[in-house]
């Protein structure tokens, strides 16, 4: 547009004065300190995105982050003790739990003891501090002029660093369970997950807080996957219903890779998951599903980016959401296949059920081609409780408010059924029937 | 895949250049001075004898024109553009206004003549000559760089309550009906492109159908842009009063010149309760030549409003030209009830880009809309489909069904997808499925089976891809969109 310079706005200015009073104190060498500054220089010469930016056409961030909140302090042992039962939901998944409490990692909830044989597992506080070789690896997969990554990079202090070397199958999922608790303040986490060639992990991510406290995470993972080797993805968005929730998944696969991933987002007043996957090699299956539940006044957005750049590639995107109250959905997703990515074959699909009026989604699914040998394909719909189904299942005596509930539930239940892990399938889908329950306004009434 | 292998070959081969309608015709023409200033806009204004009102109109919109940027969004790449090297009006040098057709230039006659456009009442569309089709009559307004030069039937449209007259002519003559709609759909400060026409905007056709009348013939116009260095800048209205039925065709060609040319027209439907306009355009202005130079810049606002209850508007479009198609053909949904159609072919070769596609907005209650795209690129074009679906929040009941295929011709072009699906209502529904693929090699394998040569099998198969559409059109151009399918691909067709 025009070559105005906009007012900076208060969280603007706001983030800049905490850039500068943090800077010399976050952690990291010469080269770290440099990513920190070009990526705070790239976003403040762009600002916080609003609706002109395409990509956040309808996720302003401008008019949905009024404020920026003070960065977070190390938690105290009170804070700890808080808690203690940090991904409870996936208890019985057996996983192996990661600790980050308000950003910063914690071992003493951390299951850190007997690792397998070819899994490391670092905070990426000491890997920054140590200058550890796998601080390296960091950034280089975050996408060019993204505010929320630009801010996650300046501000990175802690998180978890896993590594995996080849051909090492690691059974037990390993959990990391982003918890806030106390005051509102600004929680940036920033992980690094590298699978190398033939090796396999599952990673669960799990985010919570407490509701009614306006605090703001923003949370990146770079995630790396070696030729041949296997990942499965699975996140648990659940923050407070008061917080504004940031997340950028930056993956790569290598030839013959596998990835899965599984999202489910109930929580947060505005929330934000974008992913940017490249296909770098040949035949690499990758699946990205996910599905969000927004009600109330919540905002919801899933951005997805996914470039084919080798040839037999396969990859499929599902997402469904839900909104009910006046709740804001958006759905954005992107495919982009290469002149020499040839066979590739990509699907990607967005339902939306709109349960209330007020309630408003938005789709934009795209496909950017330019091989010709391809299969390639999107869908979106929008649409209401189908009236017919309803009626079949009211004919048979069941009430209005629990055939919509088991509509809704078959309707997400399809994505979660994905889900190769028994337990954590069976977490997720309480996620589900929590968010029914409080749908319905009376306690769980079905498992 | 030799079939395809075949096609990629020899659409590098004929490619754009097949171009047949690439001659110019020599005529004396009346030029304004090249540049855009108030003093151009006056004199167009002048040029067209028009009342006070519509040249403070142009002028208000050319101050606003100066304030505005033009649009990057679009994924289109050219060099800048040089206002200011263009001219803003030329026109064919005659005897006051033509009374009948003795008067024209027998020059431009013969332009049309080549062209296949009956300017005789008599005669038929070229198209449809010979065949075994009933004969129907179609009304043709010819305009020839900024001016209309001749309107056919127009004595017998006017016994059926039809004005169907250059617009410069509705301006003089209709004021109040011209005053009452123009910039009502596409104001004058909607876009870049539109406000530019609004200034200076030369031509172009008004059609109104007053109420209960279903218009007794097919409309035709027919825009011929020949001068170098000239922009045309049409500018069309149709208004289809309570219960009033009409169809519109327009088609268009340039002459081949290394310079490109700009075409940035406004087309304005208003249809009011119960009536229907079916809006139909083959597009096929110079593309310019195998290595891209030349062409015509096609950046077009064409917008109608369902402004009655149970309106329907149509659009069909065949875009084959043009080196730049920047073109979103859109209905507002207002009235309960209404109805909006799009059903495009979109079809590059050579150097070509197209960037096209349509808007539907719902806001009246029981509002449907239906888009069906075909994008298929050539050589190494690229062509997007860009579309918004959007509901507002007492569209109650709106649906839309959206379907977008693209079809890739060898390895060198892009095929792209960008639509966008808004709703704020829980009772719209909305489906959007778009594909992307080259031809199935079973399908080939099939025909081929059946005894079909690789190239008919690659015909069969094409030509079912975009046979929606095709059926959508009114049937002279259905023969001439046939036509001109065959050429742009030409190679991979057989």
């Amino acid at each position: 547009m025009t070559d105005m310079t906009p007012i900076k706005t208060p969280a603007e200015q706001a983030l800049s004065r905490a850039f500068g009073l943090a800077a010399p104190t976050l952690p990291g060498d010469a080269g770290v300190k440099s990513l920190r500054e070009a990526a705070f220089g790239a976003f403040e010469t762009a600002g916080l995105p609003h609706r002109r930016v395409e990509d956040w056409k309808y996720t302003d961030l401008r008019v949905l982050m009024r404020e920026a909140k003070p960065l977070a302090a190390p938690p105290t042992a009170d804070d700890i003790a808080a808690a203690k039962d940090a991904g409870a939901a996936f208890a019985t998944a057996g996983a192996r739990r990661l600790v980050l409490v308000n950003g910063s990692f914690v071992a003493e909830l951390s299951e850190l003891a007997g690792l397998e044989e070819g899994l490391t597992i670092l905070p990426l506080a000491r890997v920054l501090g140590e200058g550890h070789p796998l601080s390296s690896r960091l950034g280089s997969l975050a996408p060019q002029g993204n505010a929320a990554v630009d801010l996650n990079t300046a501000f990175m202090a802690d998180g978890v660093v896993v590594h995996v070397a080849a051909g090492v199958k690691i059974e037990r999922p390993l959990l990391i369970v982003s918890r806030h608790v106390g005051a509102a303040t600004a929680d940036v986490t920033r992980s690094l997950v590298v699978v190398e060639d033939d090796a396999a992990l599952t990673l669960i991510e799990s985010f919570e807080g407490p509701d009614g406290v306006d605090y703001q995470t923003n949370s990146a993972l770079e995630l790396s996957i070696g030729r041949n080797a296997s990942v499965e993805l699975i996140r648990h968005q659940a923050e407070g219903e008061s917080a504004l929730h940031l997340h950028t998944l930056m993956a790569e696969a290598g030839a013959h890779a596998t990835l899965k991933g599984c999202t489910l987002t109930t929580g947060a007043a505005v929330s934000r998951q974008q992913a940017a996957l490249a296909l770098n090699g040949d035949h690499i299956v990758a699946a990205l599903r996910g599905t969000t539940l927004l009600r109330g006044r919540q905002h919801g957005d899933t951005t997805l980016l996914v470039e084919h750049k080798g040839t037999h590639c396969e990859s499929r995107e599902l997402f469904r959401t839900v909104l009910d109250g006046t709740a804001h959905g958006v759905f954005q997703g992107k495919i982009i296949v290469a002149a020499d990515a040839q066979k590739t074959d990509g699907r990607m699909a967005s339902n939306a059920l709109v349960l209330s009026d007020g309630a408003e989604m938005d789709n934009k699914p795209e496909l950017e081609i330019y091989a010709d040998d391809v299969q390639c394909g999107h869908g979106a719909t929008v649409g209401a409780l189908d009236e017919e189904l309803l009626f079949y299942l009211e004919a048979r005596g069941i009430p209005e408010a629990e055939a919509a509930a088991l509509l809704i539930q078959s309707f997400v239940g399809e994505i979660i059924d994905q889900v190769e892990n028994e337990a954590v399938r069976d977490a997720l889908m309480a996620g589900v029937m929590r968010w029914l329950a409080q749908r319905a306004g009376t306690p769980q009434a079905r498992g | 895949m030799p079939a395809v292998q075949e096609t990629v070959e020899s659409v590098r081969a004929i490619d754009v250049d097949q171009y047949k309608w690439g001659f110019s015709t020599d005529v004396e023409m009346d030029k304004a001075p090249k540049g855009l200033n108030e003093d151009i806009v006056r004199f167009i204004s002048a040029k067209k004898g028009e009342p006070d009102w519509m040249t403070e109109w142009r002028l208000g919109a050319y101050r606003r024109w100066l304030t505005m940027t033009e649009p990057t969004w679009a994924k289109v790449a050219y060099p800048k553009i040089d206002f200011q090297d263009l001219y803003y009006y030329a026109a064919p040098r005659m005897n006051a206004a033509p009374k009948s057709l003795a008067e024209v230039d027998p020059e431009i006659l013969r332009t049309y003549e080549k062209l296949g456009i009956p300017l005789r009442e008599q005669e038929l569309l070229a198209g449809v000559e010979g065949a075994s089709y009933p004969s129907s009559r179609v009304a043709v307004d010819a305009v020839f760089d900024s001016v209309s030069v001749a309107t056919t039937f127009k004595d017998e449209l006017k016994k059926a309550g039809v004005i169907f007259c250059p617009i410069s002519e509705a301006i003089r003559e209709h004021p109040d009906l011209v005053r009452q709609y123009l910039g009502t759909v596409v104001p004058v400060t909607d876009n870049y492109y539109a406000t530019l026409n609004s200034a200076v905007f030369s031509d172009g056709s008004f059609v109104y159908v007053p109420p209960g009348v279903r218009c007794p013939m097919e409309l035709s116009t027919y825009f011929r842009i020949n001068e170098q260095n000239t922009g045309q800048f049409e500018r069309t209205l149709i208004i289809a009063d309570k219960g009033a039925y009409v169809s519109y065709l327009e088609g268009c060609t340039a002459p081949r010149r290394d310079e490109n040319q700009l075409h940035a027209a406004v087309v304005e439907l208003i249809a009011l309760d119960d009536a229907e306009i079916k809006y139909s355009t083959v597009q096929n202005w110079y593309p310019g030549d195998k290595d891209g130079k030349g062409g015509i810049y096609n950046f077009v606002t064409k917008r109608g409003d369902c402004r009655g209850k149970n309106s329907k508007i149509s659009w069909t479009q065949v875009e084959t030209g043009s080196a730049i198609t920047w073109k979103y053909p859109s209905c507002i949904l207002r009235g309960d009830g209404s109805k909006g159609e799009f059903y495009s072919i979109a079809i590059s070769n050579g150097h070509q880009q197209i960037d096209s596609g349509t808007k539907m907005i719902h806001l009246g209650k029981n509002t449907v809309s239906r888009i069906i795209s075909k994008g298929i690129s050539a050589g190494k074009s690229q062509n997007t489909y860009r579309g918004l679906v959007s509901a507002h929040r007492k569209a109650t009941g709106a649906r839309n069904w959206t379907n977008c295929d693209s079809l890739l011709v060898g390895n060198q072009c892009g095929a792209h997808t960008v639509p966008y699906i808004e709703s704020k209502n829980s009772s719209a529904v909305f489906e959007h499925e778009a594909t992307t693929s080259k031809i199935s090699e079973e399908m080939l394998f099939y025909c081929q089976s059946r005894g079909l040569s690789p190239e008919e099998a690659v015909a069969l198969v094409v030509n079912g891809f975009v046979r929606d559409v095709l059926q959508k059109l009114p049937m002279e151009f259905a023969v001439e969109a046939q036509k001109l399918i065959s050429i742009s691909l030409e190679g991979s067709v057989g």
